[in-house]
């Protein structure tokens, strides 16, 4: 790797081709330069321009990063580019969900709570937890009451009271059932159902 | 038939020696040999390949090939994977296949790549095409399941149905019902990109009448404990793809999916693992030594039961693979699959700065160490160094495609805090046969130097956030002898270069050029001198002529063509010619 070629900044020999740049006034350099005040000036605001013009390595590197165009402002260091990293669409769209969920960012997953008997519902945020005995430790607490023993050949054993879960599929489900990280992702509301209603599902 | 003039071998004779001559390249440099060669090929040429729907009208492509059964055509730029091209862009099929409609009676095959196709179009072709065999559409988007239903119900001849990774308007399942009872010709059918469910006993009984089936690719809606049906209705597979992997454990289930799985001897390739959970994966155990390739990058399972499951697959030579397997799991797949010749391995939280896995360059320097027939790679991860490139570059100089992807921008050498130049430098110096690249990292000048000095095979070349001037772009445009497609996206190359090396643009496929310092009035210039280019100018600022001619351009994307200039343009990209000084004025 050692050849020692310089490449003076000029040097590209461009009299030798056809093609100019041609321009009315002074030569490409300038313009570039120049047309980055011009260019930021476009963007949304002006803590875009400077956060750029911060970040840029040297004279030349005039790039824009995040939004292209689409109106948002200022990113900060760490924020999402646009089509970065490398990943298609498709695959991003599988794995947004997964992402969200460990990240714990955004929007938060809130999930109505019903309970026989009570007066009212509640709402819980799914991914504050991060284990079945977390939820249902919260729930117990939010609704006052006890939960039996979870077993998977028993269900729910020692209680009246059963969680059960509505599925993406509009099924109503056992809570516990299926891995954590699945229970999520399907989990569209809980009811917390008691004595008769649970039909025999406290105890299998 | 006469004997041409001056002809040694009468028509029949060369007809028949060309008919072995499947190659496009071959048969071009066949149809230059002489007039009568060029009019014999052209009667007898049967498949078509067009890399840029742009690049030529359908028209001529009718006029010079009048008996063509197979057609590939691409449509939208690479980057449009990223969401780096706007929504209606174009690359619209409708103008292809309403003159193929005509001009093809006897069209077997359609494959597109990257292109807008309607429900009205899948519905011509359905209606056109007596004989119609082949329909595969790559990340293509505009249709629905109505056009799906029209392909099912009336191509009574159709062997493969592939739509990978296409945007489907998923409306209803209920498509898959549309192939009548007496259709059997199924060969491979891919669906994995649906959303809704199909019915499965239409899908049952779909795969249990077509004893042909290769391929079976499903939704991620299928659950898991439809599948042994499936499989042991079609113990013929060759490649599979399961749905959603997860369930909750049950005994018979898994013993059932388990003897399904052992019950085809022909299977060699699996895929779809979505949301797969330990407990399952032994299910394939019994396969796992026929396998030669496996799509686990949906499957959410950590390294130790990666581990496992790769440490069975001795012969296998394609990997799709989450960041999951780590450090160790690359150890292991190093260790044990002596074929491997494709590996890819992906972010499992690409958004995130601070790694979530302990996967570093060593997995891949494991992998290149143990793997001696590893040519292909696609690698994300979050640190990397000049040393562990050279000694990739030096453990496989049979390396063809090289894509890796440092996932922060500008990542430098983790170990000397220098550029990545002299790591991909030896990349480029070792590996004579490269064909594909991607750079990440931080990167001068000087990757582009030793790029078009080293890199003469290569083909493609993908860039972002690398460089310092206008030196980077001349030394690959004027080095890379075969460069066919160039995609830069962050980078501070302009004017000087591209116009210095205007003429290379000829003879390439395509340039993509956005966020970098390309000047409108650049742009023009190139329009005007070069009429065998179409340089579009992408922006959705509004029109270019309402900024300075300095300012530069949001998006460039340049193409050879013999079509000229398109007009299904959108109103955000304008075509730079002759003419455009008059019509943007």
């Amino acid at each position: 790797m050692a050849r020692a070629v310089s490449y003076g900044g000029d040097d590209l020999n461009l009299e030798a081709t056809e093609l100019r740049l041609g321009l009315p006034g002074s030569d490409g350099h300038e313009k570039q330069s120049s047309s980055a005040t011009v260019r930021s000036n476009k963007r949304a605001s002006p803590d875009v321009a400077e956060d750029q013009s911060a970040r840029t390595k040297s004279n030349n590197s005039i790039v824009s990063d995040a939004g292209n165009g689409d109106g948002d402002s200022a990113p900060p260091a760490k924020a999402q580019v646009v089509g970065w990293p490398p990943i298609r669409s498709f695959r991003r769209n599988s794995f947004h969900g997964q992402a969200k969920k460990t990240e714990g960012d955004g929007a938060g997953m809130y999930v109505k709570v019903s309970m026989d008997g009570a007066p009212y519902l509640r709402k819980v945020d799914l991914k504050v937890y991060k284990s079945y005995p977390d939820l249902l430790k919260a729930l117990e607490h939010m609704f006052k009451f006890t939960i039996g023993e979870y077993s998977e050949r028993e269900g729910y054993d020692g209680s009246e009271y059963v969680p059960t879960y509505e599925d993406k599929e509009g099924d109503w489900m056992l809570v516990g059932d299926v891995p954590w990280d699945m229970f999520i992702s399907s989990c569209k509301r809980l009811r917390i159902m008691k004595g008769s209603e649970t039909g025999g599902l406290g105890c299998l | 038939m006469q004997k041409m003039a001056g002809s040694s071998f009468p028509e029949e004779v060369l007809e028949h020696v060309f008919s072995f001559i499947q190659d496009g390249k071959d048969r071009n440099v066949i149809s230059l040999v002489c007039k009568s060669w060029y009019e014999i090929e052209r009667w007898s040429r049967r498949r078509v390949f067009v890399g840029n729907c742009y690049a030529i009208s359908p028209r001529m492509v009718i006029r010079r090939f009048p008996e063509v059964r197979s057609v590939e055509l691409k449509g939208k730029p690479h980057f449009a994977d990223f969401s780096l091209v706007p929504d209606g862009w174009g690359g619209y099929v409708g103008p292809w296949i309403a003159a193929m409609a005509a001009a093809y009676p006897w069209l077997e095959e359609i494959r597109l790549k990257r292109m807008v196709v309607t429900d009205e179009g899948l519905e011509l072709i359905s209606k056109s095409f007596k004989n119609f065999k082949v329909l595969v559409l790559s990340s293509c988007e505009g249709f629905s399941t109505v056009g799906l239903a029209a392909i099912a119900a009336n191509c009574r001849n159709l062997r493969e149905l592939d739509l990978r990774e296409s945007e489907v308007e998923d409306l209803s399942g209920h498509w898959l019902s549309h192939f009548p009872d007496n259709y059997t010709s199924l060969v491979s059918l891919n669906i994995s990109c649906l959303t809704s469910e199909v019915s499965f006993s239409a899908l049952e009984r779909l795969v249990g009448r077509c004893p042909n089936l290769r391929t079976l690719r499903l939704n991620r809606a299928v659950p898991l404990d439809r599948l042994a049906n499936l499989l042991r209705r079609a113990p013929q597979l060759v490649e599979f793809g399961t749905g959603v992997y997860a369930s909750e454990l049950r005994p018979d289930v898994f013993s059932n999916l388990s003897g399904a799985f052992s019950g085809c001897k022909e299977l060699k390739g699996l895929s779809g693992f979505w949301d797969a959970v330990p407990v399952y994966v032994p299910a394939v155990y019994p396969i796992c030594s026929r396998l030669t390739s496996l799509n686990l990058s949906y499957a959410t399972i950590q390294s130790p039961d990666l581990i496992k499951l790769v440490s069975q697959c001795q012969n296998l030579q394609r990997l799709w693979v989450l960041d999951y397997i780590e450090d160790t799991g690359l150890d292991a797949l190093a260790a044990s699959c002596k074929d491997l010749r494709e590996l890819r391995v992906f972010p499992s939280d690409p958004y995130e700065a601070e790694p979530n896995v302990s996967l570093s360059e060593q997995g891949l320097v494991s992998v290149s160490a143990g793997c001696p027939k590893l040519q292909s790679v696609l690698y994300f991860c979050r640190q990397m160094s000049n040393a562990a490139l050279r000694t990739i570059a030096r453990n496989r100089p049979n390396m063809t495609r090289f894509r890796l992807c440092i996932i922060e921008p500008r990542t430098p050498d983790y170990v000397t805090l220098q550029p990545l130049d002299a790591g991909f430098g030896a990349i480029v110096e070792h590996c004579k046969d490269l064909q594909r690249l991607s750079l990440s990292g931080l990167l001068t000048d000087r990757v582009f130097e030793y790029i078009g000095t080293f890199a003469k095979k290569l083909e493609m070349l993908s860039v972002a956030f690398a460089g310092e001037s206008d030196l980077g772009l001349h030394h690959v445009l004027s080095g890379c002898e075969n460069l066919r497609k160039l995609e830069i996206r962050d980078c501070p190359f302009g004017d000087k270069a591209l116009l210095a090396n205007a003429a290379k643009l000829e003879t390439m496929r395509s340039l993509w050029m956005s966020s970098c310092c390309v000047s409108f009035g650049a742009c023009k210039l190139l329009g005007q001198k070069m009429p065998r280019l179409n340089v579009e100018v992408i922006d959705e600022r509004g029109p270019p002529d309402s900024r300075p001619e300095s300012c530069h351009v949001e998006k460039l994307y340049i193409y050879r063509t013999v079509a000229g200039p398109r007009f299904d343009m959108p109103p955000f990209v304008w075509t730079m010619d002759e003419d455009s000084e008059l019509r943007l004025s």
